[in-house]
């Protein structure tokens, strides 16, 4: 950060807290002591164990919250896969069209995300084309559908987060001096290894905060599962918003949402550790 | 992040890193990248051309025929429009409020070096890497424990608390390296501390306020998950699309969001301008 000390800082030195005062508390009285609110309503479950609502969460509901990271797991790497030729189109090869190209892959975020997600349950349909046209192909069985099955939930994470994937990519990519690919094709490196060696490194950090901001809500999102899943899909997020809003069993909601915020945070810590990037925003 | 002065620093070659070879492979990236920017529209194009649906039955979901019923009668379903109201209520207070909270804050940390600003920064970022269910059901069970009703107040509660990171974020990031030596210039010509505000600071640091506003609103408007937890018996416009798949699905919800895709390319438009018109003003009259 360019934070250099000025005069006016010495002249107020109260000033930064006062500026950063109400979003603060805000965020303290709002976001931290919520967290510490559904700790203890964990933990409150009346005439049983203070550990029975995570005893629980995990022997009753351990198996969707498995299956929601797996589902996540799978929607990030597509994502990836989808996202990182794009970004690098936009950076490296759309020349005076790339603030166009930037607004197009922002646009999805103009319509309701549920709308859209409604769309796919159009387009997935069974009397829809894609489905006529892969069974015609004979990709699908002439029962088959895509509908209420895994692929459509995977790929409609997919959809919903890929943008929040392509933006960091492009900005670390944006931000690569030119000058280094130069240097290396200059001494006889050939194009594959330019981006092996140089261009893939230096876009990690776009792909580490790429693949947190698509994992971390694909995990506790229950959108795609309700809509384009069955029940054989179900994800942790339906069954939390279940117990907390259908059957009120607010010990064993908590639970559930405590466990899956700690194993996100955990993962995040390890992924940050193995990839080496701890700089998020 | 301090990347971003090598970045400026760099020539704008508009040539990609990897030379003038391999032009297919430069054609079969870029036809790919085209692909996927197809599969980010489907959607989108769905949702336009079936709200020119007549759909048979009540849901909008199998086409039927064209049809321009639903764009001369949009308002037909009173339920939908009050939903569509109180969303944008919600969206204009929580963005009100959070742009003035936030951009404070990315205001003190760009501006002054002070202990906890590391903190500060963390705080940040950690609601954006908390699932949605989990911001919802912990602000849903700190309502519970003060026995406060669900409603319009705690919607707005929750919407300013998640957008209040993604302005500082935003405004933080635009107005990261300025040159803030321009204050204290015009203070020591004079300029009485508001002045020096509404001349200096103000204009340095609108455009990234405009469009950390523009991305609050965008998000206050289409967050279904954490206001499903904080609503109680309140319907925003996401909350009435998916009780909409149980009972019927009008499409007029189609109209209603192309409609606000058209509304937000026109904002985006005139934004881009401004901020053209700006840069070019800045061009002709440096460090106006």
């Amino acid at each position: 950060m360019a934070g250099t000390a000025t005069a006016s800082e010495r002249r107020n030195p109260l000033a930064p807290y006062l500026l950063i005062a109400p979003g603060v508390l805000w965020l303290l009285v709002f976001f931290v002591v919520p967290i510490a609110t559904l700790a203890k309503t964990s933990l409150a479950g009346e005439g049983v164990p203070w550990w029975d609502g995570y005893a629980r969460a995990f022997t009753d509901y351990g198996g969707f919250m498995l299956r929601s990271f797996k589902f996540s797991l799978f929607a990030t790497l597509v994502a990836i896969a989808l996202g990182y030729p794009l970004a690098y189109v936009i950076a490296f090869r759309s020349g005076r069209f790339k603030n166009f190209l930037l607004g197009l892959v922002i646009l999805p975020f103009f319509t309701t995300f549920l709308v859209r997600t409604f769309a796919w349950k159009t387009i997935l349909n069974d009397a829809g084309p894609v489905v006529s046209l892969l069974q015609w192909l004979h990709f699908l069985g002439p029962d088959g559908r895509l509908l209420n099955t895994t692929w459509a939930v995977i790929g409609g994470l997919t959809y919903n987060f890929l943008p929040f994937m392509i933006l960091p990519i492009y900005v670390s990519l944006e931000k690569i001096d030119r000058r280094l690919t130069e240097a290396a094709q200059d001494l006889y490196c050939s194009p594959g290894r330019a981006f092996a060696k140089v261009v893939l490194p230096l876009s990690l950090p776009g792909v580490f905060a790429g693949s947190l901001l698509t994992f971390i809500p694909a995990s506790g999102d229950f959108i795609n599962a309700e809509l384009l899943g069955s029940p054989n899909q179900r994800m942790i997020g339906t069954v939390i918003q279940n117990q907390f809003l259908q059957v009120h069993d607010y010990p064993l909601a908590a639970a559930l949402s405590f466990v899956l915020m700690a194993i996100i945070t955990i993962g995040v810590v390890a992924y940050a550790r193995v990839l080496g990037t701890e700089d998020l925003a | 992040m301090t990347a971003t002065t090598a970045a400026r620093e760099a020539p704008s070659t508009r040539e990609t890193p990897l030379g003038r070879r391999g032009r297919l492979q430069g054609w079969v990236l870029d036809a790919f990248g085209g692909l996927v920017l197809l599969y980010l529209f489907l959607p989108i194009f769905v949702i336009i051309l079936y709200s020119f649906n007549r759909p048979e039955g009540k849901f909008n979901f199998v086409w039927k025929s064209f049809s321009l019923d639903a764009w001369r009668d949009p308002f037909k379903y009173a339920p939908l429009v009050d939903a569509m109201k109180l969303s944008l209520k919600v969206a204009s207070i929580s963005t009100l409020v959070a742009t003035i909270f936030g951009s404070l804050i990315a205001l003190a940390l760009c501006r002054y070096k002070f202990r906890g600003a590391t903190g500060i920064g963390l705080l940040l970022v950690l609601p954006l890497t908390t699932p949605e269910v989990v911001l919802g059901s912990s602000l849903l069970s700190l309502f519970l424990d003060l026995n406060w009703r669900m409603g319009f107040t705690t919607i707005v509660i929750a919407h300013i608390m998640f957008s209040v990171s993604y302005v500082a974020l935003t405004v933080r990031a635009r107005i990261r390296g300025f040159d803030w030596t321009l204050e204290e210039a015009a203070m020591d010509l004079g300029a009485p501390p508001l002045r020096v505000v509404m001349k200096v600071t103000l204009p340095l640091i609108a455009p990234g306020i405009v469009a950390a506003g523009m991305l609050s609103f965008a998000l206050s408007l289409d967050d279904f998950i954490i206001t499903l937890f904080n609503s109680g018996s309140e319907v925003t416009y996401p909350l009435y699309v998916y009780g909409a798949r149980r009972a019927a699905f009008p499409p007029q919800i189609n109209v209603l969001a192309t409609t606000i895709l058209v509304v937000s390319l026109l904002l985006l438009g005139i934004t881009v301008l401004w901020q053209q018109r700006r840069l070019k003003q800045a061009l002709v009259a440096p460090g106006a």
